[in-house]
């Protein structure tokens, strides 16, 4: 990392939402109490201080348990998790390349398919999980998680959010938010940074009829079990978009990492909902959105974003954000009236 | 398919058939493909079988090669027996898992009905495919005829699945020249092929009772540890590959070789080759032998490993050898077989003269009348002492 580190300290910051207030539903089924003792992604991997994406891995698969078989994507978690004679995994564990995770998670839950079937393995209930990051998977994994969705494998797709290729030193993706500077979308004199706005992959995972999708982030852990519980009951392929923050290449102080994902939320960058059989609910509804000014601020790939002159864009990305969420209001009020 | 196929009498049958129906003897857990020419009436007639009910797999009808080959690596590491299928961009499409099949020891077999690679886009025969992908750890190896394919595709599984070498296996032969004529074969009856067999019982698999991780970040400390064992491995598959040929003629009374020779063992001048065309050189090594001259063939069955005792064994004696290589190794030594058959015979005190020729690249027809000519320039540069540069055979100029 290059790039300076910027801090805001906790006086400038402002208060967050107490967590329980957004989403009574969720403690219905989860208390923090309730969460399983036990950890299947071991502490002593090799993330960055403040990984919000490891936290999360860790977080889905205490609520996964033991019984579960997880193919990963070439990218920061598999880096950190893996490095031989190491492993962070107490359960099976296999990655084969960058692009191809869902393949490789499809041929899993097939093969245990089919040798349950023919008597070969004990029938039992094993969850499969594929891993990516956003480059995994909106971007070089797409046709791959595509074919394992289209072909309805019955398991778990996982993508872990933090917005750049990381692994490979913060390179842009397609999921990387307008105006966001990173190495090959460097902020410049004649450039704001990232030019695309983020790629729809909860809507478009959502667009090939599967029973269940959900954007979870783990600052609302809660919420995230709750949501990662549902996907492994759901009757065909699950898809999970994880907003996971990344101090490293957000530029953001690692003590941050969870309250920038309370932020995300509350200024509506990163809505949480789930689809559940084509029917979107909010599980953290958010009536009045938060100046996106204050997500943007504490993030070092946003700095160039406060001067006075991107104010114009500035407004249009406030803009685009507030209705964004306004449609997926809509959405979720049209979709509980069905 | 119309009616019942009869085992253990030779019957017409289409050679893509009959390696369709050898993975249905193999009892196939798992079948996943994506279709290109000339593989893919290969992989319809199991999607048939299996959508008959006549072998009880999956079916995975991937979107890409890539993923054929991805998901392939996730059903053997299940523990599933895999078969696939590709040929040509197919096979270029899996490049880069194919690598990573061999290094995590996945015993899936795949037939390459070998074609030409792009571009220009070309359905048609040649070795360019398979040439390409020639190190990528996999045991290769190539078939002649129909009967060899299917034996080799039932082979194939019990090698790749042998505990000592848990590799992947390709099984090579001619697209279209081979895919798609009507052969004699015969097909072993079940049975016998249940006894040669075994279930597949995986040297390591995704057990959550077992858990383990594969498929590691290997750093440089560990780097060249790993692939020094991944490639004595596949160098010491050679055992077990002779032991399981002995197996299959037990079985089947055919016999297998990693380098098989014809009318060679008095022969001056040979000729080497690798699939389909070596049955057409057999018939020319009988009209030129009926003229009186020793000409003989060989022919290398078993690719990877690269047989090199038993090479050396067979051009012992020959003064010249004729290489036919089917693929180009652009701006290096022209013949990708014949480099490697030169280097082989680098450090020893007899080396014949090597003739090369490139032939039948794209589907293009390589005749009787081709073959005599090789012949001749062989015998004319054996008598000359020296080799003419690599010649592109039947080219326009
Ligand atoms: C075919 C291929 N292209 C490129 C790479 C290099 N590469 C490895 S990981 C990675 C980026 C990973 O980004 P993402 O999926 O977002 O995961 P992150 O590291 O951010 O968690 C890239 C470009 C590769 N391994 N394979
Ligand atoms: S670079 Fe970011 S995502 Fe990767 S380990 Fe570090 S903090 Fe986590
Ligand atoms: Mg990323």
């Amino acid at each position: 990392m290059s790039a300076q580190r910027e801090t805001t300290t906790r006086s400038e910051r402002p208060a967050l939402t107490p967590l329980t207030r957004g989403n009574p539903a969720a403690l219905d089924v989860f208390s923090a109490r309730l969460l399983p003792r036990e950890d299947y992604f071991s502490a002593g991997h090799r993330a960055c201080q403040g990984c919000a994406e490891a936290l999360a891995v860790r977080l889905i698969h205490k609520v996964l348990g033991r019984n579960t078989i997880v193919a990963t994507a070439t990218g920061c978690m598999e880096i950190i998790s893996s490095s031989y004679p190491d492993t962070a995994w107490k359960i099976p564990w296999m990655h084969v390349a960058f692009e191809n995770a869902a393949a490789v998670g499809s041929g899993i839950e097939a093969g245990l398919r089919v040798l349950m079937r023919k008597g070969r393995l004990p029938k039992r209930r094993i969850t499969v999980v594929a891993m990516g990051g956003d480059g995994a998977t909106a971007d070089i994994g797409l046709q791959a998680l595509s074919g394992m969705l289209e072909r309805g494998h019955k398991m778990i797709y996982v993508c872990y959010d933090n917005e750049a290729y990381m692994n490979t030193g913060i390179q842009r993706s397609g999921t990387t938010p307008f105006g966001a500077s990173t190495t090959t979308s460097p902020a410049g004199r004649v450039s704001i940074g990232q030019q695309t706005w983020k790629k729809p992959m909860p809507a478009i995972c959502a667009a090939h009829g599967i029973p269940y999708v959900a954007t979870v982030n783990p600052s609302y852990p809660l919420d995230l079990a709750e949501k990662v519980r549902r996907a492994q009951k759901a009757n065909g392929p699950a898809y999970l978009h994880v907003y996971a923050a990344c101090p490293t290449g957000w530029r953001l102080a690692p003590d941050l990492a969870i309250e920038i994902g309370r932020l995300a939320v509350e200024t509506g960058v990163a809505p949480l909902y789930e689809i559940v059989d084509g029917r979107l609910r909010l599980t953290c509804p958010t009536p009045k959105l938060r100046p996106l000014v204050e997500y943007l601020r504490p993030q070092g790939r946003f700095r160039h974003l406060l001067s006075e002159d991107h104010k114009d864009e500035l407004a249009v990305i406030q803009a685009r954000v507030a209705a964004e969420y306004a449609e997926l209001e809509r959405r979720a009020a049209e979709d509980a009236r069905r | 398919m119309s009616g019942p196929i009869v085992a253990g009498k030779p019957v017409g049958m289409e050679v893509s058939i009959a390696i369709a129906e050898a993975a249905k003897l193999a009892d196939v857990d798992i079948v996943a493909a994506y279709p290109i020419t000339p593989q893919t009436h290969i992989v319809e007639h199991l999607a048939e079988i299996v959508a008959d009910g006549d072998l009880d797999a999956e079916f995975i009808p991937v979107e890409s090669e890539h993923s054929a080959m991805s998901v392939c690596c996730g059903t053997s590491a299940a523990g599933a027996r895999t078969f696939t299928a590709t040929s040509s961009q197919g096979l270029a499409l899996m490049h880069e898992i194919l690598f990573i099949a061999s290094a995590l020891r996945l015993p899936i077999v795949m037939a390459v009905a070998n074609r030409a690679l792009s571009g220009p886009i070309n359905i048609w025969n040649d070795h360019s495919d398979v040439m390409a992908n020639r190190d990528a750890g996999w045991v290769q190896v190539f078939a002649e005829n129909g009967q060899e394919s299917l034996d080799l595709t039932i082979w194939a599984f019990r090698l790749a699945e042998d505990k000592r070498v848990s590799l992947p296996v390709m099984v090579n032969f001619d697209g279209f020249m081979l895919s798609h004529v009507v052969e004699p074969v015969t097909l072993p009856d079940a049975e016998t092929v249940r006894k040669f067999l075994p279930p597949f019982e995986p040297l390591q698999r995704l057990d959550v009772d077992a858990p383990r991780s594969l498929g590691p970040v290997g750093i440089p400390d560990i780097y060249t540890e790993a692939k020094k064992a991944q490639l004595q491995v596949l160098l010491d598959s050679y055992g077990p590959i002779l032991e399981t040929w002995g197996a299959f003629e037990k079985a089947f009374g055919r016999r297998y070789r990693p380098v098989e020779t014809y009318r060679a063992d008095d022969a001056e001048i040979l000729m080497l080759t690798m699939g389909g065309l070596g049955e057409t050189a057999m018939s020319v090594v009988d009209e030129r032998r009926a003229k009186g001259e020793k000409v003989g063939l060989v022919r290398i069955r078993l690719w990877r490993p690269f047989p090199f005792d038993e090479f050396r064994k067979a051009v012992a004696k020959c003064k010249a050898l004729a290489v036919l290589d089917r693929a180009i190794s652009f701006g290096g030594p022209m013949g990708p077989v014949a480099s490697e058959v030169k280097a082989a015979l680098y450090a020893d005190a007899h080396r014949p003269l090597i003739v090369e020729f490139v032939v039948g690249l794209g589907g293009r027809d390589v005749t009787f009348a081709d073959f005599h000519r090789m012949w001749d320039e062989t015998a004319a540069a054996a008598r000359a002492g020296k080799a003419p540069a690599p010649r592109m055979v039947g080219l326009r100029e």
